[in-house]
């Protein structure tokens, strides 16, 4: 059908808004409470356009485009009406703007200097409350809120928590948790996908930036950073690279500037993870298969700590089918208390592990009680991608204006199964590389190594293995079809678990992330983030596990000598103390006090 | 009460519905749609036109609710055919539904009305008992029962959108058309939404015909309105008058004496002075969904202002920036008009801010609220100012 932008004549097909349509005709209409990743909600109403034959202003964003539509997206009383409602927003939100974490990256501010906002019709209501709520996490700062209501519909549709929801009416209106108790007292997973989607500084990290600072001015501290996968396919974008740009050895000498006495990387315990995972899940077979034990599959990974705490509130039932692994990032935090500071002869009590993290959710898991197994607290600090950015800002240093340089050892070595971590489906392609490998002795078929039905952004995908031409001690498996499946989101997640929990699903191993995309749409990841930003930090990752030279974890000669050195043997005692662990069963919110 | 009165009179129960049956479904709906009737919550959408879109909506599950949140201040109309005639309303509820094809009604109640619940229960039993609601309704091959559903005091629930949320558990929220309820409404089906006082008229249209209905109002605006009316008045109460008639001649009728304002259409409506009482009450000059509320020359139109501002202050839903934003600086004004100290730089930001709101708010409470405002403004304007 045909229809017409400012008198200009538009192809457009049914069920498309006029936004889109305008969009694929070069008009721009200025958007607030639209997120490419949500539904539509037309809250904000800054998107309005004449509409010949309609007594109101239409929101661009939610009236699908009919045959013969005649819009205007420029009028006068469009103009009007946008600037008018860009002001009411700002008449209630306290823009500290240069104190805000969001400075220079606000969609308000973008809007008001668009459209030429230089007073309001009337001075602002309300204080400043300065009522921050402050998690682990995330940190919610309501008088900064401009209530799009964007976090709701992440946390409803995106991830399925409903952790929070408008509460109140009219002036009173806040986005609240159930019954105002405060995300610690909710369902929260403290993924901070919200974070991502907020157009202002309402919902940010709990920041670690300041005591990184005095550790790192402390001579009398031994500071460790690692970073984890996804940060290198993301960090450029802080200093206006594109999306997708590989910025590894630019980011360690970024690290190595900023005085971390090593830098190292997650990928490092990545592959051990795998190593971890791997014979644990051969052993789950093991049990289920030859001994018909019940409730060990499927077994599901355990890397996400916005998924563990989402498996803790939603299927508590079904934790056993949880991996005992740590996250790479808890495995690595003992590690370097015990393993490294050992053969430095460092004094572990004057060590700080750092890590650089996509997540939020992160930030939360190395303050859970249990991580202690090195006898200190495992991770001292998380930073996210965004916060290393600062550090490097405060720095002076331009990323973009790094050399490339190395990772330390023995703890920087990885392979290209640690770097796919950082995407949706790659624990999965990474742990099938090494398990297939262990059972048969021989490369799982897959042209290139590349397990592409495990890649991709779809939310559930599928796929099966079967092994065939097994070694002696692996019989149980010869000739099995090992199904595996893959999720990211945690609306994708439930998918996958209502499954499990009726018995439907007949799953051996499943890889679950809480964020869309993996790590690499974590919540600490640069702002903004679109389908087509996560898919081009995909890209960077796959390419980035192409270039290395060892692609399978159990051929990372340092984790082969960690093993022969320290930790004896894949699921030893050894290593049951230092990176296994237990879950908690936990309710979906707590008693109103 | 005028001789045209009907609406609130007890008829034989089922009669409109036998010859329903007897008549198709098409030739039902072109007779509502040729009698002109309008939705009488006060948006007044052509009631046949409604009906045909949701009857014409592919889906084998559709509904028809009821809009008894009467919530607008200064109505009460409904709440009184709910008291009287309430098996007019359920045998309007079963025509329309038999006409676009639901199986299923639902009254959504407002909370404050929870009190006649217990009797609208009994008469749907006696409807039931009867055979006018269930299965094989008086032998058709015709399945049809209505339930209760009670609001919980949002004013915004009376908005179509918001209701059915509210209906389907969530918070009450007005949501974006389109699609409208005819096409996905209730849970995704078609939903007939209409005013309690609709429903009502549907009976009398089947067996009077619609030239018997069009002869009754004004040309665009045709039966009969019930108005509640209150304020300053002699003999308050509900009134059935034709559409058409001046607010002069209602006035006569309630027996109001030195009347200066008069306000139709409640909180939403407008506020006319008394040189504009020759002015109709129909969908050509001033709407009402039946709020009239009369001031006499002892009243301050400041104070009337106060309120209808506070009262949309509460009642916004919050969602959408102008109504949630726009409200308060209205309140504000109040206070600074009292004070003797608005500017005029500062009423012309204030009229900005309402036209945004006309134009922008997402449903029929933002478009609306500064009606009240703006009409005092302009037709008390020496009063406030000096």
């Amino acid at each position: 059908m045909d229809i017409y932008i400012n008198g200009k004549k538009c192809k457009a097909v049914q069920g498309e808004t006029i936004l889109e349509v305008a969009g694929k005709n070069g008009v721009r209409i200025p958007t607030l409470c639209y997120h490419s990743d949500l539904c539509l909600a037309g809250n904000c109403r800054i998107c309005v356009v004449d509409v010949d034959g309609a007594r109101t202003l239409q929101t661009a964003c939610t009236a699908m485009a009919s045959n013969g539509m005649k819009i205007w997206t420029n009028t006068p009383r469009v103009i009007k009406a946008r600037k008018m409602n860009i002001q009411l927003l700002l008449g209630s939100h306290f823009g500290e703007c240069y104190t805000c974490p969001r400075n220079n990256n606000c969609e308000l501010l973008k809007l008001a200097e668009e459209y030429g906002i230089e007073e309001l019709p009337f001075p602002k209501k309300g204080k400043r409350t300065g009522a921050l709520e402050i998690t682990p996490s995330i940190t919610r700062d309501p008088d900064k809120c401009i209530m799009c209501g964007r976090c709701v519909r992440t946390c409803e549709e995106l991830q399925g928590v409903h952790a929070v929801k408008p509460v109140g009416r009219s002036s009173d209106i806040h986005i609240g948790t159930f019954f105002d108790q405060g995300l610690m007292h909710t369902s929260c997973t403290m993924c901070g996908q919200c974070i991502n989607r907020c157009p202002t500084g309402a919902l940010y990290e709990t920041s670690c930036v300041q005591p990184v600072w005095d550790a790192l001015a402390d001579p009398d501290k031994y500071v460790v950073v690692q970073t984890a996968p996804a940060v290198r396919a993301a960090l450029g974008e802080e200093f206006g690279m594109e999306p997708g740009s590989r910025v590894t050895g630019k980011m360690v000498a970024g690290l190595r500037r900023l005085g971390f006495n090593k830098i190292f990387d997650t990928q490092f315990t990545a592959d051990l993870t795998i190593i971890e995972e791997g014979t644990e899940f051969l052993t789950r077979l093991k049990r289920t298969l030859v001994n018909k034990e019940k409730g060990l599959l499927p077994m599901t990974t355990s890397c996400s700590p916005g998924w563990i705490k989402y498996i803790e509130h939603f299927y508590p039932e079904l934790l056993t089918h949880v991996s005992t692994c740590k996250s790479p990032q808890q495995m690595f935090g003992p590690l370097a208390k015990t393993y490294f500071a050992e053969k430095e002869g460092i004094n572990p009590a004057k060590m700080i592990t750092v890590s650089i993290m996509p997540c939020v959710a992160k930030k939360y898991e190395a303050e859970r009680p249990e991580m202690n197994a090195s006898g200190y607290k495992d991770v001292d600090y998380v930073l996210t991608t965004r916060e290393l950015a600062k550090m490097m800002k405060m720095a002076g240093l331009d990323l973009k204006d790094m050399p490339v340089e190395e990772y330390d050892n023995p703890f920087g070595i990885s392979t290209g199964a640690a770097v796919i971590f950082g995407a949706t489906g790659g624990v999965m392609e990474a742990a099938l590389r090494t398990v297939y490998e262990i059972v048969t002795g021989r490369e799982i078929p897959f042209k290139n190594l590349d397990i592409t039905p495990v890649r991709g952004m779809e939310d559930v995908k599928e796929a099966e293995v079967t092994i065939e031409g097994v070694k002696e001690e692996y019989k149980f498996l010869e000739g099995a079809k090992v199904k595996v499946a893959v999720a990211h989101s945690l609306s994708a997640a439930k998918k996958v678990m209502d499954k499990v929990r009726s018995g439907e699903a007949e799953y051996h191993f499943i890889e679950i992330m809480a964020c869309p995309g993996g790590c690499l749409g974590g919540g600490g990841q640069p702002i903004p983030t679109s389908p087509e930003i996560r898919k081009a930090r995909a890209r960077a990752i796959y390419e980035e596990d192409e270039s290395m030279t060892i692609r399978k974890s159990h051929e990372n000669p340092a984790i082969k000598k960690l093993y022969e050195d320290f930790l004896e043997k894949p699921n030893s005692h050894k290593a049951h103390e230092l990176l296994h662990t237990h879950y908690l069963k936990r309710k979906r919110f707590d008693k109103v006090k | 009460m005028p001789a045209a009165g009907f609406v609130l009179e007890k008829r034989k129960q089922g009669e409109a519905l036998k010859k329903a049956f007897e008549i198709n479904r098409a030739e039902i709906t072109d007779m509502i749609k040729d009698s002109g009737l309008k939705g009488r919550g006060g948006a007044g959408f052509p009631t046949g036109l409604k009906m045909y879109l949701c009857g014409a909506a592919a889906d084998t599950i559709k509904y028809v609710v009821c809009n008894a949140d009467e919530g607008e201040p200064g109505t009460f109309k409904d709440r009184v055919i709910l008291e009287t005639v309430p098996e007019k309303v359920f045998e309007g509820m079963a025509i329309t539904a038999y006409v676009i094809g639901a199986k299923e009604g639902i009254v959504y109640l407002r909370g404050e009305y929870e009190y006649l619940k217990a009797g609208l229960e009994n008469t749907l039993n006696g409807m039931r008992k009867n055979n006018l609601l269930g299965e094989k309704i008086l032998g058709a091959d015709f399945d049809f029962d209505i339930r209760i559903a009670l609001g919980a005091g949002a004013y915004v629930c009376g908005e179509e959108t918001a209701l059915i949320e509210s209906l389907e558990g969530k918070r009450g929220e007005a949501k974006n058309k389109p699609p409208f309820p005819v096409s996905s409404g209730l849970f995704c089906h078609p939903t007939l939404v209409s005013n309690v006082e609709t429903f009502c008229n549907i009976p009398h249209i089947v067996t009077g015909g619609a030239q018997w209905f069009k002869n009754i109002g004004s040309e665009k605006s045709a039966g009969t309105k019930l108005v509640s009316v209150s304020g300053d008045v002699k003999k308050p109460g509900v009134y059935e008058i034709p559409f058409g008639m001046k607010v002069k001649d209602l006035l006569k009728l309630v027996e109001a004496e030195n009347t200066k304002a008069v306000d139709i259409g409640g909180a939403s409506g407008i506020v006319i002075p008394e040189s504009q009482f020759d002015r109709e009450i129909s969908f050509e000059d001033i709407p009402t969904g039946g709020s009239v509320i009369v001031f006499d020359k002892t009243r301050k139109m400041i104070d009337v202002m106060e309120n209808f501002m506070e009262f949309f202050l509460d009642e916004s839903c919050g969602q959408c920036t102008p109504c949630r934003e726009g409200t308060k600086y209205f309140v504000d004004a109040v206070e600074k008009i009292k004070n003797g100290k608005i500017t005029d730089q500062e009423l012309k930001n204030l009229r900005d801010i309402s036209n945004c709101m006309k134009l922008t708010s997402k449903c029929g409470l933002g478009q609306s609220s500064t009606n009240a405002f703006i009409s005092i403004l302009d037709n008390f304007k020496k009063e406030l100012l000096s």
